[in-house]
């Protein structure tokens, strides 16, 4: 009662807070826009364009040196707002925009005209075999002021027939609904986005085919701007590789009819890059990582003993299944929402088989609600072999493992339905959670259970630290998963994971003390030791 | 049934039907007002129930898990069905099916015979004899995320955390005069920022000493393992309060749902 008592007091506090804060609306900026006219800025200079390194292409790189009226410079007449960047879009291009937007009408119109036009035909036809009952139709009319359906039928009739009329005629005027009319507008439009390499370099500005399209905007002392265009043919921002594209920045005034134009910069061609010189250290890395994987793994296939330090959490597995074989209650164990293929599900598998294999052993009882229903049939794999491996086969229930649902919250609610109404003794927690783990671990904590938890997802383990009485954190449920399965390839990569953090700490032990000289004795060469392990995007 | 519980259940039957009535005389102005009134007084019914399990497991809670459940699981299911099947299988594999179901036709592609022939193997379960045949899609999903996220993480967790740890211990050094004449407490000064990427090379150094699984934590490494630990925890106390808060005004949404929308006390 006192509890109760407790929760609607806090329900009350928080209502009153909700009416009483309810503040007046701020005052309004009332700034006055200058709008005397200016005079043309000076123009910026040295614009420069290159491809983009280490990307995909379809992308160009503009510096340039900002104007002298630049809003930034102080000595000049600071009367550039903006640069507007300016691309130059042979009538070839344009020609594939109007394709492109041609081509998304008749792909949006389609399936709605195919809907309703079999609809309009059928009720137009019932309407000239005599059908005079307006309600009949398949679809709601909406009649004009002074007409209703009182009135006589024929007139209402002959309204309605001309305005399906008029709506077909619209339909077929609108887009050829043909079946092929779709791919027909597909194929033309491809075969102009192929051709659009040549129309650019045939057609430069000194062409005059063409005209210049406004690309992007940067701020007043901005020198530097990425043109990023879309590889997808269909999107509007399609940019294509090895076409001469040409550039100039505009000095934009607060008169849009003041403004000066730059040099022209180009020709300059996109193009992708087979290998990212920028991700370099990734590539030695993952060599360096594989090699340690594949030496430690060995070691432990000849039956070198490979040490790894006891972890509280998981010795505490097998007292937990213990302590539900002598209460006779049933083991709970959650894999929580992640997918089969996230890395805590995968290490939570092993960890369900030491658990199921121990639990097919004592014969207690054991319950694996899903949330996933891949990870409910890869669980139910993980179960079965365990009760095998206990030999145990005919124990093994398939409904052991059971779906719930794929919705997060209807999953806790049903999860935690499990724990008030079979009050199980050990409840644990394995894999990826979210904002379920505090709900999950405090109605564990209310019915009693023992609860251990282990996730990767670093928001979630504060909660199963505080409402848990073991908690893995992190890394430690990988490690876990290849303490209890003593697999050589599992501890093997949990060697190679230590010796990579050794690594990792020798380098950034280095990357401190080169920081700290390159202060104290001034030799800024030591500092580019960081640029080694900058990764590009 | 107990008379207790048959007294409480008619209790909560008339407030709904009261709240319902008088709803919906409320939204008199609005079109099918018995109806909004109807779903308004449910949503709220819903929302006391599931808060009824702050008291303890009851009839009204079980009421609400078990329709939230069923729904959901059925929603996700004709989710499922017509976004990912319907909607972006089937129109790249067949016109007529596309037709069937009245979606726009796309390009056809014969790649995507592949998860069709996956997804089919994995109903193989539903067969005794054929039910090996869906390990071949599991172990595809699982082998193929496994090689992807290899790459992906020892980018994102090792390279890139490597740089971000080298962190300058002196910051707009002048000399020690200097340091100690313009000595401040202030977020942004000198002392504070140096002091900062101290404790994020000493975190760091000691968070990697906690989670060295390869060595018995004894003797200096056990006192860096100790330190680590520490960080962490103090780490998740200050994310805890955070995610608190944030609970906080999930329930003030809530509670605003009851207070405005049903009783129409907040306006």
């Amino acid at each position: 009662m006192t509890y109760l008592l407790r929760v609607l007091l806090t329900l009350a506090l928080l209502t009153g807070t909700a009416v009483f804060a309810q503040g007046e609306p701020p005052a309004v900026d009332t700034t006055l826009v200058d709008t005397t006219t200016v005079a043309p800025p000076a123009p910026v200079t040295g614009l420069t364009g290159k491809d983009r390194d280490n990307d995909h292409g379809h992308a160009i790189e503009l510096t340039w040196t900002p104007s002298v009226d630049d809003l930034e410079n102080p000595s000049g007449a600071r009367s550039v707002l903006r640069y507007r960047i300016m691309m130059w879009k042979p009538t070839e291009a344009y020609r594939v925009d109007t394709l492109r937007q041609m081509y998304d009408m008749v792909r949006s119109n389609y399936a709605p005209i195919r809907v309703y036009k079999p609809l309009v035909d059928s009720a137009l036809i019932l309407i000239d075999q005599g059908m005079v009952d307006v309600s009949a139709l398949p679809f709601e009319v909406l009649l004009p002021e002074g007409i209703n359906r009182t009135d006589a039928p024929a007139e209402m009739m002959k309204y309605v027939r001309k305005a399906l009329q008029d709506t077909l005629a619209a339909m077929t005027a609108q887009v050829d609904i043909s079946k092929d009319s779709v791919k027909v507008f597909r194929s033309n439009f491809l075969a102009a986005v192929e051709s659009l390499p040549e129309a650019f370099n045939a057609n430069g500005p000194s062409s005059g085919h063409g005209a210049w399209d406004s690309v992007g905007a940067e701020v007043p002392g901005a020198t530097f701007f990425r043109h990023a265009g879309s590889k997808e043919e269909v999107s509007p921002d399609f940019l294509p590789d090895y076409a001469d594209l040409y550039y100039r920045v505009d000095a934009a005034t607060s008169d849009p009819a003041v403004y000066t134009a730059s040099d022209v910069c180009g020709p300059v061609q996109a193009s992708g890059q087979w290998y990212n010189s920028g991700r370099t250290v990734v590539l030695i890395s993952v060599i360096i990582f594989t090699i340690l994987t594949v030496v430690f793994v060995q070691q432990a296939r000849r039956g070198k003993e490979l040490y790894v330090r006891p972890l509280a959490g998981i010795e505490a597995v097998d007292d937990a299944i213990g302590r539900a074989t002598e209460m006779g209650k049933p083991i709970l164990y959650v894999l929580g929402l992640g997918a089969a293929s996230d890395i805590a599900t995968i290490a939570s598998f092993t960890i369900l088989s030491r658990v199921a294999k121990r639990v097919a052993e004592y014969q207690t009882q054991l319950i694996v609600p899903t949330y996933d229903p891949i990870v409910m049939t890869v669980a139910q794999e993980v179960v079965k072999s365990s009760y095998l491996d206990a030999g145990r086969p005919d124990d093994y229930n398939e409904d052991i493992v059971y779906f719930v649902t794929q919705s997060q919250f209807a999953y806790v609610a049903a999860v935690n339905g499990v724990m008030l109404r079979q009050l199980p003794a050990t409840n644990v927690y394995m894999g990826k959670f979210y904002a379920e783990s505090l709900i999950l671990a405090e109605t564990g904590a209310l019915a009693g259970s023992i609860q251990i938890a282990g996730t990767d997802e670093i928001a979630q383990i504060p909660f199963f630290v505080v409402a848990c009485d073991y908690t893995l954190i992190g890394e430690e449920l990988y490690a876990a998963s290849a303490y209890l399965g003593g697999e050589p390839v599992l501890l093997g990569s949990l060697k190679a994971q230590d010796y990579a953090k050794a690594l990792f700490v020798v380098c950034a032990v280095a990357g401190f003390l080169t920081l700290i000289l390159a202060d104290a004795t001034g030799a800024h060469w030591l500092a580019q030791f960081k640029q080694w392990f900058m990764v590009a995007d | 049934m107990k008379k207790t519980s048959v007294i409480i259940l008619s209790g909560v039957v008339i407030l709904f039907l009261v709240s319902w009535l008088v709803k919906g005389a409320s939204l008199s102005g609005e079109e099918n007002p018995y109806l909004q009134g109807f779903l308004t007084t449910f949503a709220a019914f819903l929302t006391l129930a599931v808060f009824s399990f702050l008291y303890r497991d009851n009839p009204f809670y079980k009421f609400a898990e078990h329709l939230f459940v069923g729904a959901s699981a059925a929603y996700w299911m004709t989710l499922g069905f017509w976004q990912t099947l319907v909607k972006k299988l089937i129109p790249k594999l067949s016109d007529g099916l596309a037709n069937f179901f009245e979606v726009p036709t796309e390009e056809h592609s014969y790649w995507y015979f592949l998860p069709v022939i996956l997804g089919l193997l994995l109903l193989m379960r539903l067969s005794k004899k054929g039910g090996w045949l869906s390990r071949w899609p599991l172990a595809f999903i699982v082998g193929y995320t496994a090689g992807i996220n290899f790459v992906g993480y020892l980018r994102s967790d090792f390279v890139k955390q490597v740089s971000s740890t080298f962190v300058p211990l002196l910051i707009d050094w002048q000399g020690v005069g200097h340091f100690f004449s313009n000595f401040s407490l202030a977020i942004d000064g000198q002392f504070v920022m140096m002091l900062a990427n101290v404790v994020i090379f000493v975190g760091v150094l000691c968070g990697l000493v906690y989670f060295f699984f390869s060595k018995e934590h004894t003797g200096l490494f056990g006192t860096a393992s100790r330190v680590g630990i520490w960080i962490l925890m103090i780490t998740f106390g200050a994310s805890f309060g955070y995610t608190v808060m944030g609970r906080i005004s999930l329930l003030v949404g809530r509670l605003t749902f009851l207070f405005k929308d049903w009783l129409g006390l907040i306006s």
